[in-house]
């Protein structure tokens, strides 16, 4: 089968989910396709199927997603699950596997809203078992009602304290918070602040976690430096310096956050083009307003964009439509100016935190560019000193450094290493980070079989266009 | 170590096997999940270093649950249990394959 839709959707978090749902409101055929069994993203996890005390434990902000993923699932989008995209092509293709069967779409458009992944926290020790990511934590909650017993959460940002609070809501409260802010991240967010009280229900949040934090008695260690994960074949603590003195927490499960990035691996394998985000510290493909990117073809919306949250993304899902729409003459331009004004104030409403954020929760220069002898690359176990090796051998990009020693080859595709391997290059080679760049990206995105590739037949294209 | 939230271990009980241990979860789990829940968290070794390795992120990004299922690699976090199934952790240089 291979159909030509108006609009194709990847991803169904808060951004696919608006964006799908607008755009098929206006009469286009939409094709939503999404790696997990139920729409919702990873924010909106299996919320459909989440029973009451679960949804209650992971509180109102998670709840509010219901309403959108029945409103998606009632819209008339062709809603694929399970599909997994490992290729996308600059005329607007999209190959996919399903439970092992591959199939290729086309869309006269294609909004991408793959979200973001957390970033990469290479620390010595990272690669026991037993360590994980603060989102799968949340994942685990989520989507099977496990929580983890005496855990240890370690790094900065947001993320860290609703989870934090989230397990102490589920009767398994962590151990232990061992954070990475120091007092001169706050002084740097302080000019950021005043903006910032726009946003003022989202620092309330931010209140009431912390507060529920030291009702609950959970240790806090702050501006905590050195920090190693002890054990080998299995966690068995983490050491850390603070406030002057070194200390050792056991522990048998740990969890790593350092805020999130744009994923951008299909962005990049369609080669759109990209800027580096300072106060961010990743990547982001560059857009437009209205999420137009460099290619007429794509739209790009949510988290992918450049990281602003969950009700960001949403509106920013809705605004791509409009601008889906009006590149496939759906809309006029007036008409698709006229719906986004209202949206792009209310976008900036909802931005306007970011940049205290942003700046009060940064990864530490420990985490950004880690210690010679640190795993930097999980898939190929290569290390930080290698990557410098490599720079002073001449390698001025991470293609180079992946000639020379692996970084980015394994299954995971550099998702982990790409940042650290940038990061490090330009700390050793004084160049920019464009300049740096990143891996070059090439289908297929995620591993496939050859019998899934095989399994791809391509006959006349079936148009469902309206 | 792992619980199930209070009240959920309640739900349809599902069992399976990796290698032949005998796996007890929920319908609705992960693998990775089921797994994680019955204290196994070495998913795998590394191929470079043979060290072990478990799921890190759990959304299908960092391919560290990768199992075998009915001899097909797949991502433990992103397949559901299903009753009846057969898991086994991948071969190495170490361990060599079983006929």
């Amino acid at each position: 089968m291979s159909d030509l839709f108006d609009i194709i959707v990847i991803g169904a978090g808060p951004a696919g989910m608006s964006a799908a749902t607008e755009a098929s409101r206006h009469g286009a055929s939409v094709c939503m396709l999404d790696e997990q069994q139920t729409a919702g993203g990873q924010i909106y996890r299996n919320v459909v199927h989440s029973p009451a005390a679960r949804s209650r434990i992971l509180g109102a902000d998670y709840r509010a997603g219901l309403l959108m993923t029945q409103n998606t699932n009632e819209s008339g989008v062709v809603h694929r699950t399970r599909a997994t995209v490992w290729k996308v092509d600059k005329d607007g293709s999209v190959a996919f596997t399903v439970d092992g069967q591959a199939e290729q779409i086309r869309g006269r458009h294609v909004i991408l809203a793959n979200g973001a992944m957390e970033r990469s926290v290479p620390i010595p020790g990272w690669t026991s078992p037993g360590v994980m990511t603060v989102g799968a934590a949340q994942i685990l909650m989520k989507s099977s009602g496990i929580v983890p017993v005496g855990a240890v959460l370690v790094g900065v940002g947001p993320l860290l304290y609703l989870v934090a609070t989230q397990l102490v809501a589920a009767g398994a409260p962590p151990k232990a918070l061992i954070e990475t802010q120091t007092k001169s991240d706050l002084i740097a967010a302080m000019p950021h602040f005043l903006p910032a009280l726009k946003g003022w229900k989202q620092l309330a949040k931010g209140m009431q976690m912390i507060a529920a934090l030291r009702w609950a008695g959970v240790p806090r260690f702050k501006g905590a430096t050195e920090i190693e994960i002890t054990g080998g074949a299995s966690v068995e603590g983490v050491r850390f310096r603070a406030q002057g003195r070194e200390k050792t927490i056991h522990t048998t499960t740990v969890f790593l956050h350092q805020g999130v990035v744009p994923n951008t691996q299909i962005t990049r394998s369609i080669g759109l083009d990209h800027e580096y985000n300072t106060a961010q510290h990743s990547f982001a493909p560059i857009t437009d307003d209205c999420g137009q990117s460099s290619n007429s073809v794509f739209s790009i919306a949510g988290d992918g964009a450049g990281i602003g949250g969950a009700k960001d993304a949403a509106l920013s899902g809705k605004i791509s439509a409009l601008n889906a729409l009006r590149q496939i003459g759906k809309i006029t331009q007036s008409t698709c100016d006229g719906m986004a004004k209202p949206l792009l104030k209310r976008r900036r409403a909802e931005l306007a935190i970011r940049p205290f954020l942003d700046a009060a929760y940064p990864p530490p220069a420990s985490v950004l560019r880690p210690a010679d002898d640190t795993i930097i690359c999980r898939c190929e176990d290569v290390r930080a000193g290698d990557i410098r090796r490599y720079a002073a051998l001449g390698c001025r990009g991470p293609n180079q450094t992946k000639a020379f020693g692996r970084s980015g080859m394994g299954p995971c595709q550099g998702r982990y290493c790409g940042l650290t391997v940038t990061e490090i290059l330009v700390e050793e080679t004084g160049q920019r980070h464009e300049k740096v760049g990143s891996y070059r990206i090439r289908a297929p995105l995620k591993p496939i079989t050859l019998k899934e590739l095989a399994s791809l037949a391509l006959p006349q294209e079936t148009d469902k266009s309206k | 170590m792992f619980k199930f939230i209070d009240g959920e271990d309640t739900q349809t009980s599902i069992s399976f096997l990796l290698e032949d241990q005998k796996i007890e979860a929920t319908e609705g789990m992960s693998v990775a999940a089921a797994l994680l829940a019955n204290g196994i968290t070495t998913f795998r070794q590394s191929a470079v270093s043979n060290e072990g390795r478990g799921p890190f992120c759990l959304m299908g990004t960092c391919y560290e649950c990768v199992v075998l299922i009915d001899g097909v690699h797949v991502q433990a976090c992103m397949t559901q249990v299903r009753a009846g199934l057969s898991v086994d952790r991948i071969p190495t240089a170490t361990t060599g394959i079983e006929e």
